[in-house]
């Protein structure tokens, strides 16, 4: 009898297994519980993407279709008027977010591929390859990233590529530092040791051993440096070097209707014309940051990294 | 009349505790209706498993929960007052100066910007039970009969200029210092290499007794406890298993649970006879920087036998492990495996000569990828070094699932679904993948629960059988030596001290370290602790 009690079994040790779920298991579960503003993000980043890859089914007109009325009021023709030279800014404001929302995207997703690949390697191989890495990206961080993107766009000129390009290597270094920073805390694990004992290579490492440990960080760094470039994209725009006209971008839109401020005291819809383009932007970035906070919240211990 | 002044003498008086904790979005019960009678001046030993409840049941009889948990029932009289219906603001007036606590990580537990005597009388000086300066001198005199080296200035060193033991020393003075009826040591010992914990041990023994303080002794070590304690109390999943006075529990204890708990440390495996050398250390120096850690290593390993290291932490032990793997190359001397020369680098080994040798990580926590499922952890050696894959893969990771006692059941579960056993027996899984000739342990039991210790032991002596497997055992536990050693290499110091068959290793004469570390391994004897401080005090003088 008591021989019976105290035979051991490993497969009993732990009683309650919980309940194997798949990846869309687990989002949806995620989902419900999400609390209001980042269910309120994740829809307006949702209305976005929709307007941004159906622009030319939902504007009324084309992105430089131009009108004989320049300045024209909000009218049925035109919901919120026409600028300077007659083109129509609600269709602008869609094509808008095909644009600088797409640049966005494409930007700090180069950003990431830059920085994550460069943090990952140096915190592995930490020797003269991290101090090279790490001393420049110091070197770069030292010059204020908004006047080096500007004197990098007047050398080598605005274009869409050349202001994707420059943006993400001036924004790779904060992705670096982080990836940098977190991937430290995950080389030194023991299944780090093992799979080097193992014989692994580099790549094998970084993608299956690190990687999808500090994904979480990554994530939640990945929302607010969107903001960032967008909000960067549109102060180059405001100051006339982002993106080149007659191509609709929010920022360009701020600065070439901005004079229309002043005619708010006679008609407040003509006050509000310039700002549209800018709540835009706020808004997205409201939104982003909703979700993001909700992702920092789900990973705590993180807030602390950043 | 004897009825009455026993009652009289009764400090701590704790009924059908309930205590739950929150996890999983959930309350779960951790204790589950305990009681706790303990009288001035007495020692009581709460012993079990860890998720035993002895912690949560420790810090109860403080009037403290953590973080996170709640008592919902039961009463906590010390001296007359429940103190589970009091504020924190009340409780916090009986908190380092009736009661203290002394941790189990005392270098975690102090402030590394403070003087070692001002955090020792800070509670003394804050209740007003003295002064600046008396408080002072008592510490003094405490670290004093604590057998601290220079009692009059090792107040005004800082936590990280004095090593371990003596830490732990100085929490204890801490506790002692605003002279309280009862202190709670919560594994206090488990932290500390076997020699240092004897004289711990010892000083702490010997200042509960002279003051006449009641104590509660949390601990997962039997010898340990029976040292300690007057009383013990077996626990297991938050109830009480059985409770007698520590003479009467170690000859006979009653419940089957408890004779368990016992019958680990009576393990051991018969000594075979010496083959062929797999592996041999010659002349071995290894250095980390310009600190040399390894003198002059020779260390033979023959073939299908266990080699077990044994020596305190800083003895080079896990810098030999490293050598060997290729991670830290050696200085100088040669490495030779099958009698052939390893290479020092690991990446100038071949694929098959880094198959050959695997190793079994201390904690298996960390040695397995948390984003990885069982079968991916060990399906990955099969893939890599022996080209498996699909159905194939699967049915072998099975196979070997079946081999360390588990089944398909677990092929999908991540590593934190695992218990500490079972974590460590999927990581024995993955060495086997890889086919090996020899694994090197590093102290694969020693983060484990004595049941669960002897599980792996079993299982390793029974797969070296089937699979004719050769294991360099690094350890700092002598009872491990026993269950699954054939020789013994004793290491101090980055030197080896003694080798040769288990047997003759652990037979008198010995060189002097060898003495000490096994003299130093406590007993299931109650008196083990005084005849040891007995003897090495006249050996002194």
């Amino acid at each position: 009898m008591s021989q019976k009690q105290n035979t051991y079994s490993a497969v009993d040790e732990v009683g309650a297994v919980t309940e194997q779920r798949t990846f869309l298991k687990r989002i949806l579960i995620d989902l419900r519980k999400a609390p209001y503003t980042a269910r309120f993000g994740i829809l307006i980043i949702f209305i976005y993407i929709t307007v941004a890859l159906f622009a030319p089914i939902l504007s009324p007109y084309g992105e430089a279709e131009v009108f004989p009325e320049p300045y024209a009021a909000w009218s049925s023709t035109h919901v919120f008027g026409t600028d300077q030279i007659g083109r129509d800014i609600f269709s602008r404001m869609i094509y808008g977010a095909r644009n600088t929302v797409g640049i966005a995207v494409a930007t700090t997703v180069l950003a990431f591929l830059i920085g994550g690949v460069l943090g990952l390697a140096a915190a592995i191989n930490r020797s003269y390859l991290d101090q090279f890495l790490s001393r420049t990206v110091d070197v770069l961080m030292a010059i204020p990233s908004l006047i080096f993107a500007l004197v990098l766009l007047s050398i080598f000129g605005s274009t869409v590529t050349n202001l994707i390009l420059i943006i993400a290597v001036l924004d790779s270094t904060r992705v670096f530092r982080l990836t940098r920073a977190v991937s430290l805390n995950v080389v030194v694990m023991d299944y780090v040791e093992a799979a080097r004992l193992r014989g692994e290579g580099l790549g094998w490492i970084m993608r299956r051993e690190i990687l999808p440990n500090i994904l979480p960080p990554l994530i939640a760094e990945f929302g607010l440096r969107f903001c960032f470039v967008f909000l960067t994209i549109a102060a180059l725009s405001f100051l006339g070097v982002g993106i080149q006209p007659p191509t609709a971008d929010w920022g360009s839109m701020v600065r070439e209707n901005a004079s229309l401020i002043m005619f708010a005291q006679y008609d407040i819809k003509a006050g509000l014309t310039p700002l549209l383009p800018a709540a835009a932007i706020a808004l997205l970035t409201v939104a982003i940051n909703f979700v993001v906070d909700w992702f920092l919240h789900k990973t705590s211990g993180l807030r602390d990294e950043i | 009349m004897k009825f009455n002044s026993q009652n009289d003498d009764v400090l701590l008086d704790v009924k059908d505790i309930k205590i739950q904790g929150f996890s999983d979005e959930k309350w779960h019960d951790i204790v589950k209706g305990v009681n706790l009678t303990l009288r001035r001046g007495e020692v009581m030993g709460l012993i079990g498993e860890s998720g035993a409840g002895k912690s949560t049941l420790g810090l109860a009889a403080m009037g403290y929960t953590q973080p996170g948990c709640r008592i919902i029932g039961g009463e906590v009289n010390f001296d007359g007052t429940d103190l589970a219906q009091l504020s924190d603001v009340e409780k916090r007036s009986y908190w380092g100066n009736r009661m203290t606590y002394v941790a189990q990580s005392a270098a975690a537990s102090f402030n590394p910007a403070h003087r070692l005597i001002e955090q020792t009388t800070a509670s003394t000086i804050r209740a007003g039970i003295k002064t600046k300066s008396e408080a002072y001198s008592d510490a003094q005199s405490l670290y004093d009969a604590l057998n601290l080296p220079d009692p009059n200035n090792i107040g005004i060193r800082y936590p990280h200029q004095v090593s371990g033991g003596q830490l732990q020393r100085v929490m204890t003075a801490m506790a002692m210092s605003p002279r309280p009826d009862l202190i709670v040591f919560d594994e206090p010992t488990t932290a500390l290499d076997v020699t240092t914990q004897v004289e711990v041990l010892s000083s702490m023994r010997a200042i509960v007794e002279e003051f006449n303080t009641a104590a509660i002794y949390i601990t997962h070590d039997l010898a340990v406890v029976a040292q300690m304690a007057d009383v013990i109390k077996v626990l297991r999943f938050g109830e009480e298993v059985e409770e007698a006075a520590t003479r009467q529990m170690l000859s006979h204890p009653k419940e089957a649970y408890t004779k368990s708990l016992w019958s680990v440390r009576t393990l051991e495996k018969p000594v075979r006879a010496p083959a062929n050398s797999v592996l041999s250390l010659t002349g071995i120096d290894a250095a980390y920087g310009r600190t040399k850690v390894l003198h002059q290593v020779n260390i033979e390993v023959p073939k299908g036998s266990t080699v077990a290291v044994v020596g305190e932490s800083g003895s080079g032990k896990s810098t030999t492990a490293r050598v060997i793997t290729g991670l830290l190359p050696q200085s100088a001397g040669s490495l030779k495996f099958e009698g052939k020369n390893l290479p020092p680098r690991l990446a100038d080994r071949s694929k098959d000569q880094k198959r050959r040798i695997q190793m079994i990580y201390q904690m298996a926590d960390t040695a397995m990828n948390p984003r990885q499922t069982v079968k991916e952890i060990i399906g990955r050696p099969l893939e890599f070094y022996l080209n498996m894959r699909g159905q194939r893969k699967t049915d072998r990771v099975i196979e070997l699932l079946e081999m360390i006692e588990l089944d398909e059941k677990f092929l999908e579960r991540l590593p934190e679904e695992l218990s500490g056993g079972q974590k460590q027996r999927i990581c024995i899984a993955r060495a086997l993948a890889a086919e090996p000739d020899f694994i090197i342990c590093d102290e694969v039991t020693s983060a484990l629960d004595q049941i669960v210790q002897e599980g792996i032991l079993k299982l390793l002596l029974r797969l070296q059988e089937n699979l004719g497997l050769t294991y360099l055992f690094i350890t700092h536990d002598i009872s491990t030596v026993q269950a699954i050693a054939d020789q013994v290499v004793v290491m101090n110091e980055g030197k080896v001290v003694e080798q040769g068959l288990k047997d003759d290793v652990f037979q008198a004469p010995h060189p002097a370290y060898t003495e000490l570390l096994l003299s130093s391994v406590p007993e299931m004897d109650p008196d083990w602790l005084s005849k040891l401080t007995q003897k090495r005090s006249i050996f002194r003088s």
